[in-house]
């Protein structure tokens, strides 16, 4: 169990992390998503005790990481870049942590063979490809046999096998009952693996929530109906019972309808429809969507303004992805996110 | 908090694992003896043309310890590279999490450094002696005259203080190239030049090598040795006093700065 409360790091006039407040939670797989720059990297080495938070705290298992005695029997963690010696063999580097927690040697060769270098356990690691390294990373974190394991984004640099070997591992180890903490920028990666998810954007928290439950907010199937004669195709749906929401650009959108029963209600009111169509948000668009105004690094496409909203016409336009008004559990708390982070920047 | 006991030998192991180690102490160990071999038995067979002043003070003691002013550059690096790759390599982050208390961490690594450092100085500093007087035929002196035992021990003395003020630099510094850039030109140059000008001899004098070689001398005025007003223990609590400033410097920057 990881709880974090009101952690915040200021670099200079920079907010990385801006009072987050989460628990972590043993025997599930916890997404830790947010985009390029969000702070993901900086609140996990605050957790390890590596950086100096600016204000708030982090306790492992109830305790501060510094007074663990042995941490890596605790809490096991691959951080963002290489962290070993070049010069040292995959073996030695591994030695050198497990004698500093009193971990047993024949341990190093467990963790080895089980990320699969045992082969090239006596070659130093300057020589390893990154997939290597990311694997030599992960054998450090599972060295003590931690209750509490944290991944900065793990997949990185794999190939497709070593991916699907770190999900299989990640879910392996949660249903061991512990805690698993996984960072990543993707939403589709996380849909496979996590089973909660603590979404951030500019250091601020936009939501923690059950993956089960962000599926069933964000991807909900609808219609979409575009009219010339929108204010009598609007009485004609309701007249029917259905609940209709205005889209923008004069569409409207029905949750979870049919578009047989739809096309078959506008035809007995001769009602002449533009467009009548089956919708689907995935789960990658409500993410854009939710951390869009907290985007820090665009790529500059079109005319669009830095920090500002999405795209127009791209491959997802705005009209596509779910409204936010919809999910006030997390959609105001972006919304608000989005703003102040942006006036933080003009500061 | 993890027990002091374990991660002195991880530190140790650390130290035995990695090439860089073993390179630069056998440098200390050639560069020292090798040169103050040569510059012994150079100074044998040109000692008449030395002018009687030079005779009369002569120390054949500083003499052997000649090669120390390269041997203690090879110190410099092997101080500097064992904490500043803990940084080039992303090391640090790895080792902090395995051992968040900072003054445990920082202190076993210097221990096991220093020990090892006054261990290989202290065989240098024999070694050295030794083949030096051989060279040095009738000129030479013995380890039973007085100061002489002093002045080896205290070579090897010297060379375990250069290498725990380059750690300590390297810690505030936080990287061998930046560490090497300044310690090296200083110890190899301006050091010494500065300490041969009238003026800043005076301040020279104080700077943490000039004080510590203090240590080496026998002859209290021979012609290479140092200055100052005060002794061999003088000079070696001036060099240690140095040194306790540089960790103390290096362990307030690696408690209160970021990893
Ligand atoms: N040492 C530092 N000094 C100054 N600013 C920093 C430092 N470390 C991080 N930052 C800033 O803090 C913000 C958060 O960075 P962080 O690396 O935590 O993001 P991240 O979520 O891990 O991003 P990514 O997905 O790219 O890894 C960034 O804007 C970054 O520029
Ligand atoms: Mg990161």
């Amino acid at each position: 169990m990881i709880e974090v409360e009101g952690l915040t790091k200021r670099y200079g006039r920079k907010l990385a992390v801006d009072h987050l407040s989460f628990q972590v939670r043993p025997g599930v797989v916890t997404g830790f998503l947010g985009p390029n720059g969000a702070g993901k990297s900086t609140t996990m080495r605050m957790m390890l005790d590596l950086d100096n938070p600016t204000s708030g705290s982090v306790r492992i298992n109830g305790q501060g990481y510094h007074d663990l005695p042995d941490p890596l029997k605790h809490i096991g963690a691959l951080l963002e870049a290489k962290a070993m010696h070049g010069g040292r063999t995959a073996y030695n580097n591994l030695l050198c942590l497990a004698q500093s927690n009193r971990i047993p040697r024949r341990r190093v060769d467990e963790v080895l063979d089980m990320v699969g270098l045992t082969a090239v356990a006596k070659k130093k690691s300057k020589g390893f490809s990154l997939g290597m390294g990311q694997r030599l990373g992960i054998a450090s974190a599972l060295l003590g046999n931690p209750e509490i394991l944290m991944f900065d984004e793990p997949v990185n640099g794999l190939d497709p096998e070593g991916i699907h070997w770190i999900r299989n591992l990640m879910k392996a180890l949660a249903a061991e009952g512990r805690t698993i903490f996984v960072s990543s920028h993707l939403m589709s990666e996380m849909a496979l693996t996590a089973d909660h998810l603590i979404v951030i954007g500019q250091g601020r928290l936009l939501a923690n929530t059950s993956m089960a439950d962000f599926i069933h907010q964000n991807s909900r199937s609808y219609a979409r109906l575009r009219s010339p004669q929108p204010e009598q195709l609007r009485d004609v749906l309701r007249d029917a019972g259905y609940a209709v929401t205005e889209a923008g650009g004069g569409a409207l959108e029905i949750d979870g309808a049919e578009t047989e029963r739809l096309g078959e209600l506008a035809a007995e009111h001769r009602i002449v429809l533009h467009e009548l169509s089956a919708q689907r948000a995935s789960l990658e668009e409500a993410f854009m969507q939710m951390t869009a105004e907290s985007v820090e690094y665009h790529a500059h496409t079109g005319g669009e303004e830095p920090g500002g909203q999405l795209p127009p016409g791209g491959g997802w336009g705005p009209e596509q992805a779910p409204q936010q008004a919809q999910q006030p559990a997390w959609g105001q708390g972006w919304n608000q996110g989005g703003r102040d982070g942006r006036r933080d920047k003009e500061i | 908090m993890a027990s002091a006991a374990a991660v002195l030998q991880s530190e140790w192991t650390k130290i035995r694992t990695v090439s860089s180690t073993t390179w630069t102490l056998i440098s200390v160990f050639l560069a020292t003896v090798v040169i103050g071999g040569v510059i012994s038995a150079v100074s044998n067979s040109t000692f008449g043309d030395l002018s009687d002043v030079s005779q009369t003070t002569f120390d054949p003691t500083l003499t052997s310890f000649s090669g120390m002013v390269l041997g203690q550059l090879a110190m410099v690096v092997f101080g500097v590279l064992v904490v500043g790759s803990e940084y080039s390599s992303g090391m640090i982050r790895t080792s902090l999490a395995a051992v968040p208390r900072r003054a445990t961490f920082l202190f076993s690594k210097i221990g096991v450094a220093g020990l090892l450092a006054l261990v290989v100085g202290l065989i240098t500093g024999f070694v050295a002696f030794f083949i030096g007087q051989a060279l040095l035929g009738d000129h030479s002196t013995t380890i039973g005259e007085p100061g002489v035992l002093r002045a080896v021990i205290g070579s090897g003395l010297y060379m375990c203080l250069i290498a725990l003020f380059s750690m300590g630099i390297t810690v505030m510094l936080r990287s061998s190239m930046l560490s090497l850039g300044i310690l090296m030109p200083f110890f190899f140059l301006v050091s010494n030049i500065l300490a041969a000008v009238p003026k800043a001899k005076d301040v020279a004098h104080y700077f943490p090598d000039q004080a510590g070689q203090k240590l080496l001398q026998v002859v209290p005025d021979a012609a290479n040795g140092g200055g100052g007003s005060y002794g061999p223990w003088g000079g070696f609590g001036i060099m240690c006093a140095w040194v306790v400033a540089a960790l103390i410097g290096g362990y307030l920057v690696l408690r209160n700065r970021d990893a």
